[in-house]
C-alpha cells in the first residue's frame, strides 16, 4: 500500500510539474497575473508530493518491505537503521528520486524566497525549473521506478553494497545532488533573461546568491566524496581522477568560473552574455555528469549499447536542454548591453582570464575522460587516461590561475597600473617564494622545483587573501579601532578571503601529501614491527570481531615514535554476511600534520599478515581547505545586500 | 557507482586467498611503487596495480619486481608491459597519431582561449566611449537647462 502511495505521489508531482512549466510561462507571455501565480503554488505542491514519495520509499526500507524490488536489492534485515535510510539513495532508482526531490526543493525555495522579484521573472524561472522536473520525473517513472513490486516477495534482502556502509556515503550523495541540481536555478534565471531580454542589476543580485549556495553544496559534496574514498577504499589516496569523480569536478570548475563572472556582472554590468553562457554550461555539465554516471557508458561503450534505455533517455534530454538553450542563447544574447568600459590591464581582464583558465581546465578533463570512450567507439586500440596524464596537463593550467587569484582581489576595476600593483604585492610575492624554498627544506630536508613552486603558489594564495582584508584595516583612519573596522568589512569580502585562504591551505595539503608521502606494503609476523617515516608499527595480534552484519578479522597495531606510544590502530578485514565480499576497513590516526594509515591485507602464512602502512603528511589540509572554500561561499551568499533585497518586499 | 561495481568484480576475483604482499628489496622500493602507480590492473575498472589486489595484478607486480631485480630500467619495464598487454595497461597514454589531440588539445585550447579573450578585450577598449557624441551634446544641454533652472 505504502509503495503504491509513493508511486501515486510521484505521478501527481509530474502533473504539477507540467502545470508549473506551462501555465506561468504562458501567463508571463500574455501578461496574465493569475496564470503567473500558478508557478509558486505548483512548485510548492510538487515539492510536497515528491517529499511524500521519498518518505514512502524510506518507509519501505525501514519496514523491510522486500516485495519492493529496489528495497530487496539494496537492504537487509540485519542492516543498521541509519544505513537502511541512506540505502534509499544507495542505488540508481532511489538516487534519481533524491535528484528530483532536490530539484523540487530548490524550486520550492525559489518560490518562497522570491517575493520581491517581478512576477514575470519568477514565473519564467519556475516554468523552466518545472520543465527540468518533467524530464527527470518521467525518466524515473519510465525507466527507473523505485516502487516496482516483485512477486513473490523476497524472504530476505540482498543487502546494501558494503562500500556504501560508511558515514561519508550517508551525506555525500545528497550534498552532491543539491549542488548539481542547484545550478538549475542559475540556469533557469539565465533562460528567463534570454526569453524576456532583460538582464539588469536586479537580475544579477538575484541569481548570484543562488549560484553561490549551489557551488557550496557541490564543494561539500565533492569533498565528502574524496574523504570517503580516502577512508573506505583503503589505498590512502584522496583523488583518483576516476571518470565518476571527473563528472562532478567538471561542473565545479565552470561553476567557480560562474561565481566569479557573476561578480563582474554585478559590480560592472559587463560580461553579461558570458555569464548567461556559463550558467547554461554549468547545468549542462551537471546533466552530462548524470548521463556519464547513470547510463553505464563509463564501464564500457558496449555495456551502454546492450542496455540503452536509460542512457538514450538522458542523452536525448541532454541534447534537448543543451541544444535548446544554446539556440536560444545564439538568437537572443546579442541584445544585452556590453556594460562598463575597462582597459586591457584591469580587474575585469584578470577575472576573464580566470574564467578562460577554468573553462580550459574543464575541457581538459572532458577530453581526458571521454577520449578512451571515443577510441573505443571508433574501434581503435583501447587506452587508459590516468592520474599521470591529468597531473601533467592540469598543473600547468592551475599555476597561472593561482597567480591571477592573488592579483585579482587587489587589482582595481577598469584600469590598473602594473607598477603600482607590483609595488603593492612585491613583498607578498617574496614571502611566497621564500616559503616555497624554506618550508619543505625545514620540515623534510628536501625539495624539488615542482614542490617549491607548489608551496609558493599556496603561500601566495594565502598571503594575498589575508592582505585583501588587512589592507582595509591598515588604511583605516586613526580614530577607528581595529575591531570596529574589521566589523565594517563587507561580508562578501570576508567570503572571498576565506575561500582563497582555503584554496591556499588546500594547495599546501596537496603538495605536501604528494611530495612527502611514504608507504610500505609488507608481510609482518605477529609480534614484530615495521619502521616507516620515523614511526614504528608493531603488529601485536590479529583476532576475530563480530559486527552487526559482518564478521571481521581485526588487527592491533601499536604505533610508537622514539619508543613513545602514539596510538593503537585497529584495521579490519570484513566479510559481510550477505554479499560475502572481503572489505578492507582501514584504521587511521588523523593529525593536523600527518595521518598514519594502516590497512590489513591477507594472511601470508600462519601468524604472518600483509599490512599496508601509509604516512600521509598534511593530508587533512586538503579537506580543511575545501571546507573553508565552502564557508567562504556561504559568507558571500549571505552578504547584506542579498539579505536586503530578499527582505525588501517581504 | 560504476567504479564500485567494478571493484566488486575485482574483489570477487580474489575470493581465493592470495598472497598479495610482495616484499621488494629496499633499494628498489621507490621505483617499484612509482611503477605500480603507472600501470593499470587489466581486470579492474579503474585501478592501478598498487591499488588492486586481484590475482592478475599480483602476478604483474611479481613481474615488475623480478624485472627490477634483474636490472631492467623503468622504461624497459613499461615497454615490456605495453608490448604484452597493449597501451591500455599504461596510465600515461603514449604520444601517437591518435593521441595527439589528447596531449596537445589542452594547450591548444588554452592558447585559443587566452588569445581570443585578450583580442576581444583589446577591441572593446579601442571602441569609442560608450556615450556617443549626440548623447554628450544632449547631456550638455540637460546640464545647461538644470543650471538655468536653479538660477
Amino acid at each position: 500500500m505504502i509503495p503504491e502511495l509513493g508511486q501515486f505521489a510521484l505521478i501527481i508531482a509530474l502533473c504539477l510539474a507540467i502545470a508549473q512549466s506551462v501555465l506561468p510561462m504562458w501567463g508571463a507571455q500574455t501578461n496574465n497575473l493569475n496564470l503567473m501565480s500558478v508557478g509558486r503554488t505548483a512548485a510548492s505542491g510538487q515539492f510536497l508530493f515528491l517529499l511524500i514519495a521519498f518518505l514512502c520509499l524510506a518507509y519501505s526500507f525501514v519496514d523491510n518491505d522486500f516485495s519492493v524490488q529496489y528495497v530487496a536489492n539494496n537492504s537487509n534485515t540485519l542492516l543498521p537503521i541509519y544505513y537502511r535510510i541512506s540505502a534509499v539513495w544507495g542505488a540508481h532508482e532511489g538516487s534519481l528520486l533524491l535528484w528530483v526531490l532536490a530539484l523540487s526543493g530548490w524550486g520550492f525555495a525559489v518560490a518562497v524566497k522570491s517575493r520581491s522579484l517581478p512576477d514575470d521573472v519568477i514565473a519564467r524561472v519556475l516554468a523552466v525549473m518545472g520543465m527540468i522536473s518533467i524530464g527527470f520525473i518521467l525518466f524515473t517513472l519510465l525507466t527507473s521506478n523505485p516502487f516496482d513490486r516483485m512477486f513473490p516477495a523476497a524472504a530476505e534482502g540482498r543487502d546494501l553494497n558494503p562500500l556504501l556502509q560508511d558515514p561519508g556515503l550517508v551525506i555525500h550523495p545528497p550534498m552532491l545532488y543539491m549542488g548539481y541540481v542547484g545550478f538549475s536555478v542559475a540556469f533557469a534565471f539565465a533562460i528567463a533573461a534570454l526569453i524576456s531580454g532583460k538582464l539588469d542589476s536586479a537580475w544579477v543580485r538575484w541569481s548570484r546568491p543562488w549560484a553561490n549556495i549551489a557551488w557550496v553544496f557541490l564543494t561539500i559534496g565533492i569533498t565528502l566524496g574524496s574523504w570517503w574514498a580516502y577512508h573506505e577504499l583503503g589505498w590512502g589516496g584522496w583523488w583518483f581522477w576516476d571518470p565518476v569523480e571527473n563528472a562532478s569536478f567538471m561542473p565545479w570548475l565552470v561553476a567557480t568560473a560562474l561565481i566569479h563572472s557573476l561578480a563582474v556582472t554585478e559590480k560592472r554590468a559587463t560580461f553579461k552574455s558570458w555569464t548567461v553562457l556559463l550558467s547554461i554550461l554549468v547545468f549542462s555539465l551537471s546533466l552530462l555528469g548524470t548521463f556519464l554516471v547513470r547510463s553505464g557508458v563509463l564501464v564500457s561503450v558496449h555495456s551502454f549499447a546492450s542496455d540503452p534505455a536509460r542512457g538514450v533517455y538522458i542523452l536525448a534530454f541532454l541534447a534537448v536542454v543543451v541544444g535548446g538553450s544554446l539556440t536560444l542563447y545564439a538568437w537572443r544574447s546579442v541584445q544585452f548591453s556590453t556594460g562598463g568600459r575597462f582597459e586591457v590591464m584591469s580587474k575585469e581582464t584578470m577575472l576573464l582570464l580566470n574564467n578562460v583558465l577554468l573553462v580550459v581546465a574543464m575541457l581538459t578533463i572532458l577530453i581526458g575522460t571521454l577520449y578512451p570512450l571515443f577510441l573505443d567507439a571508433l574501434g581503435l586500440p583501447k587506452l587508459s587516461v590516468g592520474p599521470p596524464y591529468f597531473s601533467a596537463v592540469f598543473v600547468p593550467l592551475m599555476l597561472p590561475l593561482i597567480f591571477l587569484m592573488g592579483l585579482g582581489p587587489i587589482a582595481k576595476w577598469r584600469r590598473i597600473s602594473i607598477s603600482e600593483l607590483f609595488h603593492k604585492l612585491k613583498f607578498l610575492l617574496a614571502i611566497a617564494v621564500i616559503l616555497g624554498v624554506i618550508l619543505p627544506i625545514a620540515i623534510y630536508r628536501d625539495t624539488t622545483i615542482m614542490t617549491s613552486l607548489g608551496i609558493a603558489a599556496g603561500g601566495w594564495a594565502f598571503a594575498t587573501a589575508v592582505y585583501a582584508v588587512a589592507r582595509l584595516i591598515m588604511k583605516r583612519d586613526k580614530t577607528t579601532s581595529v575591531f570596529k573596522s574589521l566589523s565594517k568589512v563587507p561580508r562578501a569580502l570576508y567570503g572571498m578571503s576565506v575561500a582563497h585562504i582555503g584554496m591556499g591551505i588546500f594547495i599546501f595539503g596537496v603538495v605536501f601529501t604528494s611530495a612527502f608521502s611514504d608507504q610500505k606494503e609488507i608481510a609482518v609476523k605477529v609480534g614484530t614491527s615495521v619502521d616507516l617515516a620515523g614511526y614504528s608499527f608493531l603488529l601485536r595480534g590479529v583476532g576475530p570481531n563480530q559486527g552487526p552484519n559482518y564478521q571481521a578479522m581485526r588487527a592491533q597495531v601499536d604505533v610508537t615514535q622514539d619508543n613513545v606510544p602514539i596510538v593503537t590502530l585497529e584495521p579490519e578485514k570484513r566479510v559481510y554476511t550477505v554479499q560475502r565480499n572481503p572489505m578492507t576497513e582501514a584504521s587511521i590516526d588523523e593529525g593536523l600534520f600527518r595521518d598514519l594509515y594502516v590497512a590489513l591485507g591477507e594472511p601470508v602464512s600462519p601468524g604472518e599478515w600483509g599490512l599496508r602502512i601509509y604516512y600521509r603528511p598534511f593530508v587533512q589540509w586538503i579537506w580543511i581547505g575545501a571546507m573553508l572554500m565552502a564557508i567562504g561561499g556561504i559568507l558571500g551568499a549571505t552578504d547584506k545586500r542579498y539579505r536586503a533585497s530578499a527582505n525588501r518586499a517581504a | 557507482m560504476n567504479k564500485i561495481i567494478a571493484l566488486f568484480v575485482c574483489l570477487l576475483a580474489t575470493q581465493l586467498v592470495y598472497a598479495e604482499i610482495i616484499n621488494v628489496q629496499p633499494q628498489y622500493e621507490d621505483r617499484y611503487q612509482s611503477l605500480l602507480e603507472e600501470l593499470r590492473c587489466l581486470v579492474c575498472q579503474n585501478q592501478t596495480l598498487a591499488d588492486s589486489s586481484s590475482e592478475l595484478a599480483t602476478d604483474l607486480r611479481v613481474q615488475v619486481k623480478d624485472m627490477l631485480e634483474q636490472g631492467s630500467s623503468d622504461q624497459q619495464i613499461l615497454d615490456f608491459m605495453s608490448a604484452r598487454y597493449g597501451d591500455f595497461v599504461l596510465y600515461t597514454p603514449p604520444v601517437k597519431s591518435h593521441t595527439l589531440f589528447l596531449w596537445l588539445g589542452p594547450f591548444a585550447l588554452l592558447l585559443i582561449g587566452v588569445v581570443t579573450a585578450l583580442w576581444m578585450i583589446a577591441q572593446r577598449a579601442k571602441q569609442a566611449p560608450t556615450i556617443s557624441e549626440a548623447d554628450q551634446q544632449r547631456l550638455h544641454n540637460l546640464l545647461a537647462d538644470q543650471d538655468t533652472g536653479e538660477k
